[in-house]
């Protein structure tokens, strides 16, 4: 029957409109300042760095080794290297300075630092009347301590954590055997029962 | 004491008439009525953009406006502000003259229509003999004002918007008509209060005897409710709109205030057109039952015409826009020849008003149905069986 079609339309606009009032599914929006979403686990925005301990000066994890500096491919990392006074490189960034309104949240930082010291952040709320000095996040901005890198994605940062500890505790076997012949008349009980087989 | 809460706002003009001196009362009478007309019918065109705003957002699964004020009531305020606050733009090769009156032209119409539709028992401005013929006269005058605006432009996408709105409102001007000269026929009288007083009295279970409980009046509200939406362009007929394709239309070349008085003026002519259709069809300011006949006349007036914009509402929600083509086919083949007939089941039922025997209602509807229904069968198959709704064939194309 001819209209039958715009009765069926309206029948569904009208189940529309009736359910946004009783029916989640049918009114889906959560608003947002005052009520938002957590974050699902991988989502990236831009990178933080990672800082171990209490202090986000000396627990920084960046050496300054300037690669994510390089092979960031829109070039908005800064980074320079920090040095004493008589002009050694003291494995630290004096200045490490990130452009967000360049960065393109690639993540390639973070898959080239050999150091476990960049990871990508969930913040996404950077607007800022400023946008030149309000969009460069300097070193102080982006250092974050390890618990919050846990806190935002659990699994990696564990999985970092371990590999991590594997590789301290490889290192350290590894300076132990080498300072073994060394120094063997120090551990004389030890070299027989170990000598035995 | 429900008369005098019934008769309140006649009484209250009456007071206010009185104060001044004889010769001047018919001009204060005339300017109280038309302040009353701008100040209600702009307080709810500032309500229903927001009405339409939040039912549209609420048929789309959204929340609508929400921030300004309580519930977003305040958003028409904000609205307002943002228009007036907007740089005033004339092309410097428009027509300045048309390009300004245009505008004007497109409210002023309308406001004058309001004059003749009773909006409550004894509340109307001004009780014309020939009310209907007034409003539709006057009614038409906004589609010059659509043309100018299109030509005083000098923009091709307003010149195309406007020859596409005066052929659609042309063509929808005759079934609009139509519809409503059934109702003529059955009051004899072009008067609108003398149309509401034809609808008086209680039948059949206590039912209000209105022109829509008739399959004529049925059949002649749906298509003079159609119409009226074509009139008013507005969705699914919102082609000389048509934001799509021919950006605004018309209205391409205005911003600011004189942008918002088109929008005005369309708001407008819906309620003035939903006033007339609820007039002639549904019973005006006449209660649906008789013991609700102690509500005052004005709020069953308010309450009716809430209910048109609400379904107006939900069919802009609902229909997609009409390709040009379909609108005409179904102006000129299907509402055209509809209004016809159910011009002729008006008769019909006019002139079988004399019948006594036993069962004469009953075989009344059932002649009034079927006269309407067999040319409507008629009719949609031949729209659509040929194709003319489905997807369109480009014979030069492939
Ligand atoms: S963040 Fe990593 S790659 Fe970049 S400079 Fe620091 S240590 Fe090197
Ligand atoms: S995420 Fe990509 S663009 Fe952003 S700093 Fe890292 S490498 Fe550069």
């Amino acid at each position: 029957m001819f209209g039958a079609g715009l009765l069926k339309g309206l029948a569904e606009t009208a189940r529309n409109f009736v359910g946004s009032y009783h029916d989640p599914a049918r009114l889906p929006t959560v608003e947002y300042p005052e009520r938002r979403l957590a974050s699902p686990e991988n989502a990236r925005v831009f990178p933080f760095l990672v800082y171990d301990g209490a202090d986000p000066e000396r627990g920084l994890r960046c050496v300054a080794c300037k690669i994510c500096e390089k092979e960031c491919p829109p070039q908005c990392i800064y980074i320079v290297l920090e040095r004493d006074e008589r002009g050694k490189p003291q494995k630290h960034p004096r200045v490490f300075d990130l452009d967000v309104s360049v960065c393109m949240s690639c993540q390639i930082c973070v898959e080239v630092c050999p150091f476990d010291a960049i990871r990508m952040d969930t913040a996404f709320e950077w607007s800022t009347p400023d946008r030149f000095g309000g969009l460069l996040l300097h070193k102080t901005d982006l250092a974050k301590p390890n618990r919050y890198y846990h806190q935002i994605h659990p699994t990696e940062a564990a999985e970092t954590d371990a590999r991590l500890a594997a590789e301290q505790a490889k290192a350290e076997a590894k300076a132990q055997a080498q300072a073994k012949p060394k120094a063997p008349p120090s551990q004389p009980a030890a070299t027989p029962a170990s000598a035995t087989p | 004491m429900a008369q005098t809460l019934d008769q309140l706002l006649v009484l209250a003009q009456q007071r206010l008439v009185a104060l001044w001196p004889a010769p001047w009362q018919p001009w204060v009478a005339a300017f109280l009525g038309a302040a009353a007309i701008v100040a209600t019918f702009g307080g709810l065109f500032a309500l229903t953009t927001w009405l339409e705003r939040k039912g549209l957002a609420r048929i789309q699964n959204r929340l609508g406006p929400n921030r300004v004020g309580p519930y977003g009531l305040l958003q028409p305020i904000a609205d307002g502000l943002k228009m007036l606050t907007k740089e005033d733009i004339v092309p410097r090769a428009a027509d300045q003259w048309i390009h300004f009156l245009a505008p004007i032209l497109k409210v002023v119409p309308v406001l004058l229509a309001y004059s003749v539709i009773p909006f409550g028992r004894h509340l109307v401005a001004l009780d014309l003999e020939a009310g209907l013929l007034f409003f539709f006269a006057v009614g038409s005058a906004t589609e010059i004002a659509v043309f100018m605006a299109g030509w005083g432009s000098r923009n091709k996408y307003s010149l195309l918007g406007a020859m596409r709105a005066i052929a659609q409102l042309i063509s929808y001007e005759v079934p609009l008509v139509l519809s409503a000269v059934s109702v003529v026929l059955l009051a004899g009288t072009l008067s609108l209060p003398a149309i509401v007083d034809s609808q008086a009295g209680h039948g059949w279970a206590g039912l209000a005897n209105w022109h829509v409980f008739t399959p004529w009046g049925l059949a002649g509200f749906v298509l003079f409710m159609i119409a009226a939406t074509a009139k008013t362009s507005r969705s699914p007929f919102d082609l000389p709109e048509g934001e799509s394709e021919i950006i605004a239309g018309h209205m391409v070349e205005y911003s600011g205030f004189k942008y918002a008085l088109f929008y005005l003026g369309e708001y407008l002519s819906l309620f003035a057109i939903s006033g007339v259709g609820i007039t002639l069809f549904l019973g005006g300011w006449r209660a649906p039952v008789a013991w609700l006949d102690w509500v005052p006349s004005y709020l069953w007036f308010g309450i009716k015409l809430l209910g048109c914009i609400a379904v107006f509402i939900w069919l802009r929600g609902t229909m997609p826009r009409l390709r040009a083509d379909q609108l005409m086919n179904f102006a000129w083949k299907f509402m055209l020849p509809m209004s016809l007939v159910t011009l002729v089941a008006a008769a019909v039922w006019h002139a079988t008003a004399t019948w006594t025997f036993a069962g004469a209602g009953l075989w009344r509807w059932v002649l009034g149905a079927a006269l309407l229904l067999l040319p409507y069968r008629a009719l949609s198959r031949g729209l659509t069986q040929r194709g003319r709704f489905g997807p369109r064939r480009y014979r030069f194309a492939d």
